[in-house]
């Protein structure tokens, strides 16, 4: 779409340059809705950080690289090192796993089947956009958990001598990995869906140009679709990221909650900012809970960031990349 | 008519057989699975093997290798890389389905083995959590009464500043208005709920209750409700808003009785889209209001109950007969949540123009 495409102003009054009092009454209530929201995303930030602070004044060990969390203890003592570090290694791996899998099933359903499938296909994977997070949980705890003994122990056995798989205590359930990958289901239609708009954008004569130059179907979307939609992918998977960081439900099901930094990721433990806030909330005392506001405010920046990246990477690139969404 | 000579039917043919590429036999792929399937029997029988699915995994492998191996040697290189993307692309799809589908068939399986119309028309009142029977239906109306109000203070709201940034916003202001409403789609629920409690529960001291849960998931609607509505309302021709300014109306009318019926359709579709997404929502709930097991009809007073913090209560009873509730519970949840997608998806299609 070109960017002059914007509705024309109307002309403002046949006599003289007097607005009329319906349009400015109007334009006003408009750009006041605007106003708002700017308001609303102004105030998440500063009452999550005016009521965190109590939680900072009283804490008596260091907020970053404490692992405990005993914020109603007499002095209180925590920290969100613990937090932080579940949070990046759940989010992390996740990635690993969703990434491929969500850009090969893009491309599967942009460029491998049919017309037809292809939109049909498109709905299936909103529709698993749209599966409420409680429900992955769930599906995780119930039945994805039964079923993967198999791998964690295998990854023990055999690539154990990697400390990220190595089980000690031989139990494998409720871990970091299996949340990992109950997380990876949930991003990976996120990923998906965008990548799959963005691959659609690709200019139709680039990719028929570069099929009668006699390249094969890999090759053109190695050489046409990739390097075209390399902005839209990395934002994609933004994100994707970003929902990952910021789960709750599922993970704090699937966790049984510890406040220590364990890399043997298939054992039980582990905990992320969301999990926790959900797990601790109706537990917590005053200070407690100002602690719990203090690590969702550390979480929101962390979103916040990983956001302004994709959106500042799509309006960058907006030019010749026509991700919109 | 020309007539065909010998010579020039061989010529022909011997080009035709230097243009003409080797390629691997119709059913190569289905070649290289039984080769593959050889080839992962041996290894298996000679190597002790993690089970079932460590077999398949051999056998997929081996079917990859054989495949590439065999195209590379009759096609080339190029055309060996092709199929191997190909099969990963093939299966990265599969893997994606197969989720979707086995999470799916748990639901509804586990789902109906415990779903009843008691289910929908009963409350948990009175019900331990060892016994079985009770009901969701205090959690339906708690779920409907949030999401409506949510929804009641979101659709005004955003449809105005989807309508400030495509019929007025210009310059700085606008492009601020812009990012932040993208940024906000990545609020992550929980912190939507914690904002909520710090404003209207700390701060401004009133309970928590299902009003304050709508609330935080109005944060949630939104940037959603914005981002479709300004999508609907950019794609309503100019010509519409010009002839209407030609005929002397204002520009607000013209919005109000141009424009917005013009894109009515576009915009309920994505207040439907907006609803199917938030009304799984459990994080925010789970901050913001108290649970409760009896109808509670008040949206202003008391502990209410919703679909989803409704299965979080079931799961965290762990007992058999609650977890079975929980199972039940997703599947109404889904039901709940398909329903206003196919109805976004109707809407979609009944007010779509006809198309020329």
């Amino acid at each position: 779409m070109s960017p002059d495409l914007k509705p024309l102003d109307a002309p403002s009054g046949v006599q003289g340059s007097k607005v009329r009092l319906g349009d400015r009454i109007f334009s006003n209530l408009t750009r006041g809705a605007g106003i708002f929201v700017l308001l609303i995303m102004a105030s998440i930030g500063a009452f999550l950080v005016w009521k965190a602070v109590p939680a900072f004044q009283n804490n008596t060990g260091d907020f970053f690289t404490t692992q405990q969390w005993f914020p109603d203890a007499d002095p209180p003592i925590f920290g969100i090192a613990a937090l932080a570090f579940g949070t990046a290694i759940s989010s992390v791996i996740a990635m690993l796993i969703a990434v491929p899998i969500a850009i090969g099933t893009a491309l599967f359903i942009a460029f491998f089947s049919s017309r037809k499938a292809s939109t049909s296909l498109g709905f299936v994977i909103d529709v698993l956009a749209a599966v409420p997070s409680i429900i992955y949980g769930l599906w995780g705890l119930q039945v994805l958990m039964n079923h993967m003994d198999g791998i964690t122990k295998w990854l023990n056995d055999y690539l154990g001598f990697i400390p990220l798989f190595n089980n000690e205590i031989g139990i494998y359930t409720k871990s970091i990995f299996i949340a990992s990958v109950v997380l990876a289901i949930m991003i990976l239609p996120t990923i998906s869906a965008l990548s799959r708009e963005v691959f659609l954008q690709v200019p139709r004569d680039h990719r028929e140009a570069s099929l009668a130059l006699g390249a094969t179907r890999w090759e053109m979307i190695r050489m046409a679709v990739l390097p075209f939609s390399r902005p839209g992918i990395i934002s994609a998977t933004m994100l994707g990221l970003g929902r990952a960081l910021g789960e709750t439900i599922a993970v704090a099901l699937i966790l049984s909650a510890a406040f220590e930094i364990n890399w043997h990721i298939t054992e039980p433990g582990g905990n992320t900012f969301a999990a926790n806030i959900a797990l601790k909330w109706n537990e917590a005392g005053p200070i407690g809970l100002s602690a719990l506001i203090a690590s969702g405010l550390i979480l929101f920046i962390i979103t916040l960031v990983v956001n302004m990246i994709a959106r500042a990477i799509i309006a960058k690139h907006k030019e010749f990349s026509g991700a919109n969404s | 008519m020309s007539v065909m000579y010998k010579e020039d039917a061989e010529v022909l043919e011997g080009l035709s057989s230097q243009l003409a590429m080797r390629t691997l036999p119709r059913l190569g792929t289905l070649y290289s699975a039984l080769i593959g399937a050889a080839l992962a029997a041996v290894l298996v029988v000679l190597t002790p093997a993690a089970g079932i699915a460590g077999s398949l995994v051999i056998w997929y492998l081996m079917y990859l290798l054989v495949q590439s191996v065999w195209s590379f040697r009759i096609e080339g290189r190029r055309f060996a890389v092709d199929r191997l993307a190909t099969t990963l692309v093939w299966t990265a799809f599969l893997i994606a389905l197969s989720a979707l589908v086995w999470i799916l068939i748990s639901v509804t399986i586990r789902g109906l083995s415990a779903f009843s119309w008691d289910f929908l028309t009963g409350t948990m009142r009175n019900v331990s959590p060892l016994r079985e029977g009770g009901g969701l239906a205090h959690a339906l109306v708690g779920t409907l009464l949030q999401v409506g109000m949510a929804a009641a203070i979101a659709v005004p709201l955003s449809i105005l500043v989807a309508i400030y940034l495509v019929e007025y916003g210009r310059g700085k202001l606008a492009t601020l208005v812009t990012f932040f409403v993208d940024v906000m789609t990545g609020v992550p629920s929980i912190v939507a709920g914690l904002f909520i409690y710090t404003f209207w529960v700390l701060t401004f001291g009133f309970e928590r209750s299902g009003f304050a849960a709508s609330l935080a998931l109005t944060i949630l609607m939104i940037p959603v409700i914005v981002r479709s509505t300004e999508e609907m309302l950019k794609i309503v021709p100019n010509d519409l808003r010009e002839a209407s300014y030609a005929l002397g109306v204002p520009k607000w009318k013209t919005i109000v009785r141009i424009v917005i019926p013009t894109a009515f359709g576009g915009i309920v579709t994505g207040v439907m889209l907006s609803i199917a997404r938030v009304a799984g929502e459990t994080a925010p709930l789970l901050l913001t209001t108290f649970l409760s097991q009896s109808m509670n009809p008040n949206l202003f007073t008391g502990a209410q109950a919703s679909v989803p913090t409704f299965i979080w209560d079931q799961i965290s009873s762990g007992t058999p007969a609650s977890i079975d509730r929980a199972w039940a519970g997703a599947l109404v949840l889904i039901i709940v949540v398909v329903m206003f997608y196919a109805l976004a998806r109707l809407v979609a299609k009944l007010t779509a123009p006809a198309r020329q």
